[in-house]
């Protein structure tokens, strides 16, 4: 990476790298990022507790701690800090269940996003969602969804009502590449391309479907080009600066000119879930590449650390001082409560009800 | 009278079926290794036959088509893309052109982009064709209900919502030696047929299953366990819970209760039920999918229009609560041995 090096305000200018596009004048993205210390700083602790995040889980789902399924994402923590740094709170993000990331960086601390997993009351969605049902209605994360593709025509809704309200924001709409290929995702760029919608489509290219490589499933494996008529943007979502350049201009595209279709190339360390070893498909060979030369922390580490903005032992500290924190923040979670069972019937409907919960409960409650 | 009681003791779950010929020579497997083996004689029998669907070639999520693509070929066993219309409606044309078709839905609970297909283009092919086209050679399997900790989109039962639909018949085995039998009845039945495989009995236990060839037929209901004083109706897993509760009852009150797996959703086995009904005056119908609409509904409005007089109770119903499926609630939602014995004493002492 070529960096030079502004002694007056300690600003740093990074160059990008290459980008490929689709029916898009590739002169109006940025060649370069401007960044900062406190910028790089921050990153790096967002960065690095998202990993830490999903270490834990790790662990706490192999000890059956957290059950049900969970689908990590090592690896691709640069796409989840980088988005944010290009938009606000104001904009809407929808994903499908590798949402982790997305929900530390909308706004959950590690103690909630543990106690969702953990079925707590004081979980993001009182425990009855779990790992890949994290949603935030005060930072529009709209989640955290289970069915693959089934969130992307929902984006395309939330990007009509942003635009049907005047609203000068975007719908951040993410899916994997194993999505790529659902009717449903065609079916909605066709209406944000037809209505100009403020819809920006990400496709997160992590190569592998579960275990089906990219090859294997899409005809066209160019998915930044499968927006058809939407311009479309393929980048090295390994580089966090790289993402945040584009989501600048994807937002000010998104208000004024309607649809964009981005191709975020990353890479998952772990399987497609927990229930995934994540070699059978793949040789450990490729994914020690990508660790050595594509991980987006080291990549911030590198910068900091090479422009002397801080120390290897201040880095080390703060490493430590976050695995600490998160540490401690999934013990405390594992404590809080479980949801009361009357919470079974909850959220269903928006009236209130008795309801039948155990037969032995008989006479003090009311057949449905 | 000894040998009979230990016989019951054993799981329903893992019992024969009385159309199976009994002697023969037989392996113990798992559910999945008898649904294994029914998919194998089928691609080894019918040279058009062909099995296809998310991660099927290397064996599928959860082990059903292990090692078929070595045996059979790249052409006969296959993957699709992540896409169940596209999967749903590829499996309606295949059929259409006559081919034994054998599609798998991952999980039930991701068949609902499938719907359109399923209900609209396969069910009613015959029909607006005047018969000219069908899809009879069109079966689609899919691992379905609750397994402890899918959370809301990998434990839901969606029977109901295709049973509504005249065309398709809809068939679930409770164990290993039905899963081979009915899903062999079911791909070489001439009418689009879904199966649907309890995914937490794949590996629950072995029991000896027949390796030759042989069929249960569908639309047959089994009576696993007679009884005098009260019918109970259930399927798949539910057999499980529905014999413990029904052993507890038993012993509690002193009655004897003859349980009902229906084997197949779709067509009902009217005839069974009514008789089991008319002898005993009471029916209880258990399963997982929610209470409203579902199919223990549509049995309790067909049972009171033809045992009415014989009723001595009101028709009990032992069922998913009308939520979604839930995931830390699993076990408040699921109608378990202790629901089902809560109802079957309330009908009994009605």
């Amino acid at each position: 990476m070529a960096c030079s090096r502004l002694f007056r305000n300690f600003t740093l200018t990074v160059k990008l790298p290459p980008v490929t596009t689709h029916k898009f004048d590739a002169t109006l993205l940025p060649t370069e990022a401007v960044t900062s210390k406190e910028e790089l700083m921050k990153y790096f602790n967002d960065m690095f507790t998202i990993r830490r995040i999903e270490i834990t889980s790790d662990a706490y789902y192999k000890n059956a701690e957290i059950r049900g399924f969970c689908h990590l994402c090592d690896g691709q923590e640069g796409i989840y800090v980088g988005m944010e740094a290009g938009v606000t709170h104001d904009d809407c993000l929808i994903t499908a269940y590798r949402d982790h990331g997305q929900a530390f960086m909308r706004g959950e601390t590690p103690h909630a996003i543990f106690a969702e997993m953990f079925g707590k009351i004081t979980g993001t969605s009182k425990g009855k969602g779990g790992s890949m049902h994290f949603y935030n209605k005060t930072t529009n994360f709209y989640g955290g969804n289970g069915i693959v593709g089934a969130q992307v025509p929902v984006g395309v809704g939330l990007a009509f009502a942003l635009k049907y309200q005047k609203k000068p924001n975007i719908s951040m709409i993410m899916y994997g590449d194993g999505a790529a290929n659902q009717g449903q995702i065609a079916e909605a760029a066709n209406i944000a391309a037809l209505w100009k919608l403020p819809a920006i489509f990400i496709c997160e290219n992590n190569k592998y479907g579960m275990g089906t490589a990219i090859e294997r499933a899409s005809a066209n494996t160019d998915f930044y080009t499968r927006g058809d008529t939407i311009p479309g943007i393929k980048i090295e979502a390994q580089n966090i600066l790289a993402v945040r350049e584009t989501m600048k201009l994807a937002k000010k595209w998104g208000v004024e000119h309607g649809p964009l279709w981005l191709e975020f190339s990353t890479y998952r360390y772990r399987g497609h879930s927990m229930s995934d070893p994540g070699v059978s498909y793949r040789n450990k060979e490729e994914i020690d590449k990508v660790r050595a030369t594509r991980d987006p922390i080291e990549y911030v580490k590198h910068l900091i650390l090479d422009n002397k903005l801080a120390s290897e032992a201040e880095i080390e500290d703060i490493q430590d001082k976050i695995k600490d924190d998160v540490n401690k923040a999934a013990a405390e979670a594992k404590k809080d409560p479980v949801p009361e069972a009357k919470e079974l019937l909850t959220d269903v409907f928006s009236h209130n009800r008795k309801y039948l919960i155990r037969n032995v409960e008989l006479k003090d409650s009311a057949l449905i | 009278m000894l040998t009979r009681l230990n016989q019951r003791f054993s799981s329903l779950l893992f019992s024969a079926s009385p159309e199976v010929p009994t002697g023969l020579p037989a392996t113990k497997r798992t559910m999945l290794a008898a649904i294994n083996n029914a998919l194998d004689t089928v691609l080894t029998k019918d040279q058009t036959a062909c099995v296809f669907g998310e991660d099927v070639a290397f064996g599928g999520v959860f082990r059903c088509t292990d090692g078929l693509r070595a045996k059979h070929g790249e052409s006969r066993v296959f993957n699709t893309p992540l896409c169940e219309q596209g999967i749903a409606g590829f499996a309606v044309g295949l059929a259409s052109y006559g081919v034994t078709t054998i599609a798998e839905i991952q999980f039930a609970d991701y068949i609902f982009p499938a719907f359109d297909q399923i209900v609209n283009e396969a069910a009613k092919l015959r029909y607006r064709t005047g018969g000219q086209f069908n899809c009879g050679s069109l079966t689609i399997r899919a691992p379905y209900g609750a397994v402890g900790h899918g959370g809301l989109y990998h434990s839901q039962s969606p029977e109901a919502y295709f049973a509504h639909t005249p065309g398709l018949k809809i068939v679930i085995p409770r164990g290993p030696v039905q899963a081979k039998g009915l899903l062999l009845s079911s791909i070489r039945d001439p009418n689009p047929v879904l199966f649907f495989e309890p995914k937490a009995m794949y590996r629950a236990s072995s029991c000896d299953v027949p390796d030759d060839d042989y069929t249960i037929p569908l639309g047959k209901a089994e009576i696993v366990k007679h009884g005098r004083e009260v019918t109970i109706i259930g399927f798949g897993l539910q057999l499980l819970s529905l014999d413990k509760a029904v052993t507890r009852v038993e012993k509690e009150l002193g009655i004897t209760c003859e349980i009902i797996d229906l084997r197949t959703i779709m067509p009902l086995d009217m005839e069974t039920i009514e008789k089991s009904v008319k002898k005993t005056g009471r029916c209880v119908i258990a399963h997982e999918a929610p209470r409203f609409g579902g199919i223990g509904a549509e049995i309790a409005a067909k049972i009171q229009e033809e045992c009415f007089l014989h009723l001595e109770a009101p028709i009990g119903r032992v069922c998913g609560w009308d939520t979604p499926f839930p995931l830390v609630f699993e076990k408040f939602y699921y109608p378990d041995e202790n629901r089902a014995y809560e109802e079957i004493k309330r009908i009994v002492l009605y």
